[in-house]
């Protein structure tokens, strides 16, 4: 299949421009971040000259093209900068709550494909009936809740009148020791260790972001799944496979779902740039020290590196699924590479 | 082309006909005249000044103060109400822009194809590499918490769904027999993109914008969550539920839960619109 | 063996209960062939649908009973009935690409077939999927297993349509337009083997199809169905010669043969004179070329065709799908540039003014075109009214009353009721349809008219009315007429002249007597042969219809 690796080489050289359009934007927004840098590094008792100096240390006071080209230079020797509010390395900052980040919103994508994808499977083998209208309701009021909102709704219900749930404050209540870290996952770090308190402590903290994020991310997955299974089901090759005595079963899994899942394959790109954004709100709330939150108090402390190395992370990230779904895309779709569709 | 109040009088006919058709259209409809109502009079239907305190502070819901006071004494039913005007023009604002936008580069580049398609397809795909919400985020950090910015950058990350439904659209009708027969008679190729292939691709926008419209409600309420954008004292549905949010902790639910069930109702409704919207521009739904 | 007694299917739609079939009986031999013949609408694919109980959702068996070796379909459960599809009766469908799996290996499809009705094991199952796909007479069985259906042609894909319908040796074949979709060429062998299979394993087959002609050669019984009801039943050969009911007359009239004048088509069809052709060439077409930039390497669409059309004239463009027919027209109708040579209307180029600056050439309202797709070629969001005034807006100076007025003449000119004009296309006929096509390539009188395959999509009745239409106006008007086709048939019917066209070349031209009754190039035999026209050739014993 010399044309499928065609293809694929194909769309990794799409991602190139898209990777570069990346990096200029992130770049023109944080120069353009209100506040002065320099001066909030120089310090409160800082003079004139000394936040003069701390500008040239930082190559402020060149030009545009030349702090560009700066920036970029950096950017390939892997140097994020320096966070004004943590004093670390950004790079540092960021690898290190990444994994937080990462559990969360795969847990949730996890957690919303499972229900989404039966609900509209099954609001599509019974489209008009309560059922199906349900679902639609169901899934509408689902992204109808802002994230931070249902947050709030589950803390103050599970947390506060059940009690059932735990401080939403951070990954692991401070009873429990954090896991070594081998994936930076805390569920699979301490499943590893064979450390099962530690697991379900994690896990308990992990349910209400996990739901809350899950909830706003059902309606596209369903719908999705509910569309491209009426389509296959209304399909000639349905009508042949039945035609031919297959099993319903057969009919429904092997030939109607199985098609129907590579439009769906194609929306999950989608669904992650919801989940990641809504992870942001998730994180504020739930405390979570992922980045999110860290761009949350960057953004208010005008921490332009950090910023910058978040917003670029994000995007890289993003870009990096998306590369995968495609590439995931053409392994299950036999039609990718002939004709070059 | 015959008398002219006659089509206007069939698409209200029409109009009519599909909100009949199915009761949730109907029900969406309905909540839209609601929400603009509030829109247009919400100051005069506020029974106490938004922004002054009224009364006791952090009152339970009682018949005085509907949803109840907030920690400066302040009552959430007037702001609740005042704040559909602001979150709306937000919304409408953002998408009307996007809509215009996505509109143009979208039939350009399905229409001609070639290098503009290059150009187009690629700068929607890195605004489209970036997390919506988190490329919102950076516009209007950078531009400055104003309400306009929260609108350019809500429009920002909408334009690209736009351009992309457009361009899929015209480009399948490209070569169609109809657009043929209207290169045959006559119309040049600008005409025959604006008067004829354009307006087939309606239906599908429709179903977009109304996801859009809720997109932008919530995407501004998370920005003035996180302190981007709308500042308090003014009233938003984002900021009221911030600012509530630290209250449910020591039991005052009220001040968080009405402005988000507000909230909650006004994107529910823009959801809901989509496919009635749809089914009023298009033509194939009327007999 | 199947014995179908007052069968009543009905449809629920948004405006109420749909009566498709209504009092259907049908008896079927052991061994018989059985023709189902019928226009869109006569209820034909719902009786078979209904056989196997695969009715589109929302459709209904309401009554009677459908008896297949004792057993009462109509009341037969799921389970029970999911055992006979397949194993006793199997069917067949049209657009056979569409009709596998697009993502399933097609050996694998022929599998699962075999394993539900366990026909085959896990460890034999593969052996006995290319042993089926080698009784359709695939090559090279063992490699197609592994194909795609995309990667197979439309008739290779009916063929393992086919494998799959017959991989358990079912004792009922139900066929619906199993040609449709196909080009003419391939058509006939489809059609041969299943009559070949059929033959060879005793098994009874239903042929569902719009085409009589196919139908009388192939079946042994034929039953004609009109709005779901049973019409007229009888052996091919009475059936088309002394037909009894009128709308079997109408059918059979409607149905092009060798023979027939265009106005035999119609019951109160007139001789036409005949044309006036002019000596003066009206359009010259030199060398033309068209090469297309494909994925893989330049497509040559055109390889240098050159023909002429007098004044007054007809010439059809004859060729199957890929022969370039259609590629021709859009750059003589002026949408499309050319790669090489050109196209002389008149004395004079056109081909030199752009396509996409020809809107502004004087010459422009001279050559319309009426579109092969009614629906497709009519916008949705415009009227009927709209579309006929849509060229007069755009290039006279007529004033809006004036317009007005020039529509109510055209539309009566094609037969279209005025109060039709304010409706939306998809409010409209095929029929209609195509009379408003029609009527907008009128609007600016030109002097050329290109007919892409005007009748393709329409009923024969329908086409039978349209074709005389256009005889009609080439009378009156004076009307230069570009036929483009696939149906010898048809452009007999209508051309002076024809040119065959195959790969982007001309095979054979000529005036379309001579064409049709002793061809020259192998190819224009095959196409004659499979459009069953073989009898007009004069080397070949004419087949009984």
């Amino acid at each position: 299949m010399a044309s499928r690796a065609r293809i694929v080489g194909g769309r990794l050289l799409q991602a190139i421009p898209v990777v570069i359009g990346v990096v200029i934007i992130t770049f023109v927004l944080t120069r353009a971040l209100p506040g002065d840098p320099a001066a909030y590094f120089a310090g409160d008792a800082a003079d004139e000259a000394s936040i003069q100096q701390v500008r040239e240390a930082l190559g402020l006071d060149k030009s545009m093209p030349e702090q560009f080209l700066r920036y970029v230079g950096d950017l390939l020797r892997g140097d994020l900068g320096t966070s004004l509010s943590t004093g670390q390395s950004v790079l540092d900052d960021l690898a290190r709550r990444l994994p937080a980040s990462l559990e969360l919103t795969l847990t949730a994508l996890i957690l919303s494909c499972i229900v989404a994808i039966p609900l509209g499977v099954m609001a599509a083998t019974a489209p008009g009936s309560w059922k199906d209208h349900l679902c639609r309701v169901f899934v509408t009021a689902g992204v109808s809740l802002p994230t931070f909102f249902t947050g709030i709704l589950l803390i103050y219900i599970f947390y506060f009148v059940l009690e059932l749930a735990p401080a939403p404050l951070g990954r692991l209540d401070f009873i429990f020791i954090e896991p070594d870290p081998v994936t930076g996952f805390y569920l699979i770090d301490s499943a590893m260790a064979r450390d099962w308190e530690t697991f379900w402590g994690a896990a308990k903290q992990l349910v209400l972001p996990a739901c809350t994020m899950a909830l706003f991310t059902l309606a596209p997955i369903a719908r999705m799944t509910r569309a491209a299974m009426l389509a296959a089901l209304s399909s000639d090759y349905i009508r042949t496979a039945r035609a031919a005595g297959l099993a319903r079963r057969t009919v429904l899994m092997r030939y109607a779902f199985r098609n129907a899942m590579l439009p769906v394959v194609t929306t999950l790109g989608m669904v992650f740039s919801f989940a990641l954004g809504a992870n942001v709100l998730v994180e504020k709330v739930f405390a979570w020290p992922g980045i999110g939150s860290y761009a949350v108090d960057a953004l208010v402390a005008s921490d332009y590196a950090a910023v910058q190395g978040f917003v670029l992370t994000m995007a890289l990230l993003f870009v990096a699924l998306n590369l995968l779904i495609d590439l995931a895309y053409a392994a299950i779709d036999p039609r990718i590479g002939f004709d070059g569709a | 082309m015959s008398d002219t109040s006659a089509p206007t009088n069939r698409f209200l006919a029409h109009t009519l006909f599909v909100m009949r058709q199915n009761p949730v259209t109907m029900l969406a409809f309905g909540l839209l005249g609601f929400l603009i109502l509030c829109a247009v009079f919400g100051p005069a239907l506020a029974p106490y000044d938004p922004l002054a305190s009224e009364g006791a502070i952090l009152q339970p819901p009682s018949a005085a103060h509907w949803f109840g006071t907030d920690q400066l004494g302040r009552d959430v039913f007037s702001r609740v109400i005042v704040a559909t005007r602001l979150d709306l023009v937000i919304s409408v604002g953002a998408v009307a822009l996007s809509f215009v936008a996505g509109s143009i580069l979208g039939s350009i580049a399905g229409y001609w194809g070639g290098w503009y398609d290059a150009v187009v397809s690629r700068g929607l795909d890195i605004i489209m590499a970036f997390p919506l919400f988190v490329l919102a985020m950076g516009i209007v950090a950078a531009l400055g918490n104003t309400v306009e910015n929260v609108i350019y950058a809500t429009a920002v990350i909408n334009t690209p769904f736009y351009a992309r439904v457009v361009r899929a659209e015209v480009n399948i009708r490209r070569e169609a027999g109809f657009v043929q027969a209207a290169k045959l008679a006559g119309n040049s190729d600008l005409r025959v993109l604006a008067l004829h292939i354009f307006p087939n691709a309606l239906p599908p926008m429709m179903v977009q914008v109304s996801l859009n419209l809720g997109w932008a409600v919530l995407n501004a309420a998370g920005l003035s969550f996180i302190g981007l954008g709308v500042r308090p004292p003014t009233p938003e549905w984002g900021i009221m539920v911030a600012e509530g949010a630290g209250f449910i902790i020591s039991g005052e639910w009220w001040l968080a839960l009405f402005p988000g069930l507000w909230l909650m109702l006004a994107v529910f409704t823009f959801n809901l619109l989509g496919d009635g919207l749809r089914d009023i521009v298009d033509p194939k739904q009327r007999r | 063996m199947l014995e179908i007694r007052d069968l009543h299917v009905t449809f629920e739609t948004r405006n109420g209960a749909v009566d498709a079939v209504r009092g259907v009986d049908l008896d079927l031999a052991k061994g018989e062939t059985l023709g189902l013949v019928g226009e869109s609408g006569s209820g034909k694919s719902v009786t078979a649908f209904s056989i196997l109980r695969i009715l589109d959702s929302g459709g209904q068996i309401a009554s009677g009973t459908l008896t297949y070796d004792g057993i009462d379909l109509s009341q037969a459960n799921e389970a029970a009935l999911n055992d006979l599809r397949g194993r006793e009766i199997s069917m067949i469908f049209q657009n056979p690409r569409a009709a596998l799996n697009p993502i399933r290996k097609i050996g694998h499809q022929i599998e699962d077939v075999l394993r539900r009705h366990a026909r085959a094991t896990r460890y034999d199952a593969r052996q006995k999927a290319i042993a089926a796909l080698q009784e359709v007479k695939i090559h090279d069985a063992e490699a197609r297993y592994h194909a795609y259906p995309f990667e197979l042609s439309g008739g290779m894909c009916q063929r393992v349509v086919i494998a799959i319908a017959l991989a358990c040796q079912p004792r009922l074949l139900i066929a619906d337009e199993p040609t449709t979709g196909l080009d003419v060429t391939t058509q006939k062998s489809v059609m041969d083997l299943v009559r070949q299979l059929s033959i060879a394993r005793k098994m009874s087959v239903i042929l569902i199809t719009h085409d009589l002609g196919l139908a009388g050669e192939y079946c042994d019984q034929l039953v004609v169905m009109k709005d779901g009801q049973l019409v007229e039943q009888g052996a091919p050969a009475t059936l088309t010669q002394t037909p009894q009911h009128s709308y079997t007359r109408r059918l059979v009239a409607a149905t092009p043969l060798p023979g027939k004048a265009i106005h035999d088509l119609i019951e109160d069809g007139t001789p036409h004179d005949t044309p006036q052709i002019s000596q003066e060439t009206g359009l010259s077409v030199r060398n033309l070329e068209m090469t297309f930039a494909g994925k893989n390497g330049p497509v040559h669409a055109l390889k240098g065709i050159s023909f002429d059309l007098k004044w007054g004239g007809a010439l059809g463009l004859v060729g199957e799908s890929g022969s370039g027919k259609s590629t021709a027209s859009s750059i003589i109708a002026r949408l499309l540039d050319p790669t090489g040579g050109e196209v002389l209307f008149d004395g004079a180029s056109i081909t030199a003014t752009p396509a996409r600056a020809f809107v502004k050439d004087p010459r422009r309202s001279a050559i319309q075109m009426v579109f092969q797709d009614a629906t497709d070629s009519l916008n949705p969001r415009h009227s009927a009214r709209q579309a006929i005034a849509e060229p007069l807006k755009r290039l006279t100076k007529l004033g809006r009353s004036d317009r007005m007025a020039r529509v109510f003449e055209l539309a009566e000119k094609v037969g279209l009721p005025a109060p039709l004009l304010d409706r939306l296309p998809h409010q409209l006929s095929g029929g209609q349809k195509a009379r408003v096509g029609i009527a907008r390539a009128l609007a600016l009188e030109p002097k050329l008219l290109i007919l892409d395959e005007p009748t393709a999509a329409l009923d024969v009745s329908i086409q039978a009315r349209v074709l005389n239409l256009l005889a009609d106006l080439r009378e009156s008007m004076g009307l230069t007429y570009l036929f483009v086709s696939h149906d010898l048939a048809v452009v007999k019917l209508l051309c002076d002249e024809v040119v065959v066209l195959r790969q982007g070349q001309i095979e054979e031209a000529g005036p379309a007597e001579d064409v049709l009754r002793s061809p020259k190039a192998d190819y224009t035999k095959a196409l004659l042969r499979g459009a069953r026209w073989a009898s007009l050739m004069d080397d070949v014993t004419p087949v009984t219809f």
